[in-house]
């Protein structure tokens, strides 16, 4: 297990909210190895997103990581001075936002995007930060004399290449993807989608590509995680899980999924709605959804199993 | 790059009609509100003399051509002749008082907005926190000093008491510098003039401190509640995640987004700036255009203190078209 | 808003304010504090002050403060303290008569102009968005020198100056209540003109109104002892915080302090007073409009 690129033990994560706290991620373990894709998957308000920005140590305020370990290449990054955390950020952890509108400073050249952050890590000239930002916009997709240009120029998909190459520019151990195509159109999510393969062929870092959409997974990931209610309820690797999902949860999603063979096929959507992460149901959190649910699911969590190789399930049918 | 000039020619045609508009309105209320003449003699002169009075300003007439008068003389730049003493073209007076004007507005201005600024970020970054509180308590106390009244004190505690500053003028005469540009702290310089120049910025600091203090309220709160805003934002977190000093996400990349805003706020604020610096140089006997106002409001010398409402309406416009200028250039998403 | 009566409008803004509320609540409760303590001085003047404060060599000429003289004596040994009692009157018929001329001018003129609409509203509106971009202390030097010394003359020149302030206001109310779907709605039943204006507009305006009012009261108050500052403000004979301070500047170099620093501090104190509880407001009623 030393070999583990990152490694999160028992993570806490809560939001002291005014009207009560959030418990966004509650007691979640996670490992990856040096060049592997998890596909973080759970619907919105599962508490995916605060654990990509947790590993950054990046949970905005009122919330805070309350207990766990998360330790990145043997580094636990809890303990770690902001400083000491800043120098993380960016050059080897890197992330990808959701909405490439918003995460780009209005008023800043995209070269000098890419710049700044080099030169905030590196010791290089500007002229030096300057050719490599130039290669990396390249490789992206944008031609350099767009180097000059300002973010509001751009479009959706091509500010989304920006981000990407902001990420990689300083050949990151691991990039966490938060949602990074959901706020573009299809056809540019499956180009980005492709980009990012392909940059993960060329760069070999590891990723984690959170999403609601459990459709992008396959062909990308290596593994899933499936977090529901801030829990992780079935962690597997990604052919088994398509190919049977253990957790209930897990079914009823890939159940979701329109199939274009299978179109005779009715749809089926989950009944009820995510619950409430201030005062979670007793038991498992999913049993009031579950179409299995015996009276034992809802009076006692169920703990997480290990069925065959490495595959993870919370649940009591195992 | 020309519909960047379009625009400014645009926003240059645009300030003709504000500023014909605004003139038209100190005429109104020049007029409407009263009689010049009897305002300025108190009405007890003999009628003989205000007759004559009249007649020299042209007071006899229709008022829609003394209207068109007043209009055809402003566009000769003609603002009238003073009605005491040597008579002299108001405009010549006032442009003489200018520059004092101007510097103490320049610094005033800088320093009202480096303070505001300073305290509004450094309240942001410790939102609802005590000192977060003292500073809006801060914006609200500044909004509410009495130029006289705070000047009064400071000139007790540094003037007076400690007599660290001197309370009132310019410049000491025996070292004013030659004048160059009229503004002394500049010319002190030009003229490599160092005790002039020391002499020149020591009695800048207590009108700068009163009005700069009265004005850096506002530039307090914009700057809380935008840098609030901002520090929320995705580009911030996006900032954070890349890795980049805490230093430079603020100054940089923060700053620079809600000082869009503040921008705005500067160009209104100048009228602001004008008033306060009628009372700051009331109170420091500061020779510009607001104290030379102040005298000729005990003269009652109409034609000069019209003279010195419409340069002022003049300024308002001019003002107000360069910080529309500016923001082009700092936002880009205007520019394209 | 709309269903909402204004009792019950104002006992829930009322609710609002309590000191639970944090610093806001404590904003408020000072201010009220200030201005009711003006307002009690300026009632019962007569009874509080101790000397009549015209009356000159009551005591010395330039008598620090003393146990006689709280605040000392005048150039004419008048007593500071009674002035600045009877000042507080000055202040304050001055301050409300132009704030409720300003305010009645302005929400009609704002109604009418909002209302009629056309050339006309055109007109008015460039007219007040011009008056409203000059500085106000510049506009009111303007008029109260066209119109001369006195209570009235000077309370007309603040109205002026506030007029613009609640026609922008109620103006843009108007318009932008003109456009929404539930005026159309009234009017398709048969809602006459007046009581769309009552029923619909002023509850939308009721709640800025206290926020409005109190603020401007404070730009009042120092534009009012600025005029007076300036030598356009009252006559002789009215004791005037802003004249007694520009008397104070006399024997500054001398040391004495008392005459021109507390007629100036209570200048302050009104204002900040007003400021405090406008500010408060605004930020419980209408977070929005100051942030947070």
């Amino acid at each position: 297990m030393i070999s583990d690129l990152l490694r999160i033990e028992g993570l806490r994560v809560y939001y002291y909210t005014r009207d009560g706290v959030v418990m966004a991620v509650d007691n979640v373990d996670l490992f990856m190895k040096k060049g592997e894709t998890i596909g973080l998957v759970g619907e919105s308000g599962s508490g995916k997103s605060t654990l990509g920005r947790a590993i950054l140590r990046l949970v905005p305020p009122p919330g805070r990581i309350i207990s766990g370990k998360i330790v990145f290449d043997g580094l636990n990054l809890t303990e770690l001075s902001e400083e000491e955390m800043r120098k993380i950020r960016g050059k080897r952890i890197s992330m990808v936002f959701q909405d490439p509108m918003t995460s780009l400073d209005p008023l800043m050249k995209i070269g000098d995007h890419i710049v700044e952050t080099i030169m905030a890590h590196e010791t290089l000239t500007r002229e030096e930060a300057e050719e490599k930002a130039i290669k990396l916009l390249e490789q992206v997709g944008i031609r350099s004399e767009r180097f000059m240009d300002y973010p509001h120029q751009f479009s959706g998909g091509m500010r989304q290449r920006v981000g990407i190459a902001l990420a990689l520019a300083l050949n990151p151990d691991l990039v966490i993807a938060d949602e990074p195509t959901s706020s573009l159109d299809v056809i540019v999510q499956f180009q980005i989608l492709d980009l990012m393969k392909e940059l993960k062929n060329l760069y070999g870092m590891g990723m984690i590509l959170i999403t609601h959409d459990i459709s992008i997974i396959p062909g990308i990931a290596d593994k899933v995680a499936l977090m529901y209610a801030g829990q992780l309820v079935e962690f597997a690797d990604a052919k088994s899980f398509f190919n049977e999902p253990l957790h209930p949860y897990g079914k009823a999603l890939l159940e979701s999924i329109p199939n274009i063979q299978h179109s005779d096929q009715k749809l089926k959507y989950i009944p009820g709605n995510p619950p409430d992460l201030i005062n979670p149901p007793k038991g498992c959190r999913f049993s009031p959804r579950c179409p299995y649910a015996t009276e034992k699911c809802r009076e006692e969590e169920p703990p997480t199993i290990m069925v065959g190789h490495h595959r993870l399930v919370k649940c009591f049918q195992y | 790059m020309t519909s960047l000039r379009v625009y400014i020619i645009r926003r240059i045609l645009l300030s003709i009609p504000m500023l014909l508009i605004l003139l038209s309105v100190v005429f109104v209320v020049l007029r409407v509100a009263g009689d010049p003449v009897s305002a300025m003699l108190g009405g007890h002169a003999p009628i003989s003399e205000i007759e004559r009075i009249r007649k020299q300003l042209g007071l006899d007439k229709p008022l829609y051509i003394q209207y068109l008068n007043y209009l055809m003389n402003l566009a000769h730049f003609d603002l009238g002749r003073s009605m005491i003493w040597g008579q002299r073209p108001v405009l010549d007076e006032i442009l003489e008082h200018f520059p004092a004007t101007l510097e103490l507005s320049i610094s005033a201005f800088t320093f009202s907005i480096l303070l505001g600024v300073f305290t509004g970020v450094f309240s942001a970054r410790r939102r609802n926190k005590p000192a977060d509180h003292a500073i809006r308590l801060y914006g609200i106390i500044t909004y509410s000093i009495f130029i006289p009244w705070f000047g009064l004190v400071l000139q007790l505690i540094f003037g007076v008491y400690l007599g660290w500053l001197p309370i009132s003028g310019r410049s000491d005469p025996r070292m004013a510098p030659e004048i160059i540009t009229g503004l002394y702290v500049l010319d002190s310089i030009l003229t490599m003039n160092l005790p002039g120049l020391i002499d020149s910025i020591r009695h800048l600091i207590l009108p700068t401190v009163t009005l700069g203090i009265y004005l850096s309220g506002i530039y307090t709160r914009l700057t809380r509640t935008h840098m609030i805003d901002i520090l929320q934002s995705d580009f911030i977190r996006a900032a954070r995640a890349r890795g980049l000093p805490e230093r430079t996400i603020i100054y940089k990349h923060a700053l620079k987004n809600a000082f869009i805003p503040i921008l705005t706020m500067m160009g209104l604020q100048f009228a602001l700036l004008l008033a306060g610096a009628v009372l700051t140089e009331t109170t420091f006997s500061w020779p510009g255009m607001g104290y030379f106002l102040y005298e000729r409001i005990s003269y009652r010398d109409f034609t000069t203190i019209q003279g010195t409402i419409v340069f002022i309406a003049t300024l308002i416009v001019l003002i107000s078209l360069i910080v529309d200028i500016i923001y082009v250039y700092i936002d880009p998403r205007i520019r394209y | 808003m709309a269903n909402l009566t204004a009792p019950k409008m104002i006992t829930s803004m009322l609710s609002k304010i309590s000191p639970r509320r944090g610093v806001e609540g404590l904003f408020i409760i000072v201010g009220l504090v200030i201005v009711l303590t003006f307002i009690f001085m300026a009632i019962f003047a007569p009874v509080l002050a101790p000397y009549d404060p015209n009356k000159t060599r009551v005591g010395g000429l330039y008598e620090s403060p003393n146990s006689k003289f709280p605040m000392g004596t005048d150039r004419l040994g008048r007593d500071i303290l009674s002035r600045i009692i009877w000042g507080s009157r000055t202040v304050l018929i001055v301050t409300f008569l132009s704030m409720a001329l300003s305010s009645a001018c302005g929400v009609t003129l704002g109604l009418i102009s909002g209302y009629v609409g056309g050339k006309f509203d055109t007109a008015l509106s460039l007219f007040m968005d011009s008056l409203y971009a000059f500085p106000g202390l510049i506009l009111a030097i303007a008029l109260a020198v066209m119109l001369g010394q006195g209570i009235m003359p000077v309370t007309v020149s603040l109205t002026v100056v506030y007029v613009p302030i609640y026609f922008r206001m109620i103006r843009g109310e108007v318009l932008s209540m003109k456009e929404s779907l539930f005026v159309e709605a009234a009017k398709a039943i048969g809602a006459k003109g007046r009581t769309l204006i009552f029923k619909y507009i002023f509850p939308n305006v009721i709640p800025s109104i206290p926020i409005v009012l109190s603020l401007n009261a404070a730009d009042a108050v120092l534009t009012l002892a600025a005029l007076s500052f300036l030598g356009l403000g009252l006559p002789a004979h009215i004791p005037d915080w802003g004249f007694d301070l520009r008397m104070g500047y006399g024997a500054l170099t001398a040391k004495i302090w008392w005459p021109g620093t507390f007629p100036g501090l209570m200048i302050v104190l009104l204002t900040l007073g007003f400021s405090l509880f406008g500010e408060g407001l605004a930020e419980i009623l209408n977070p929005k409009l100051s942030g947070r």
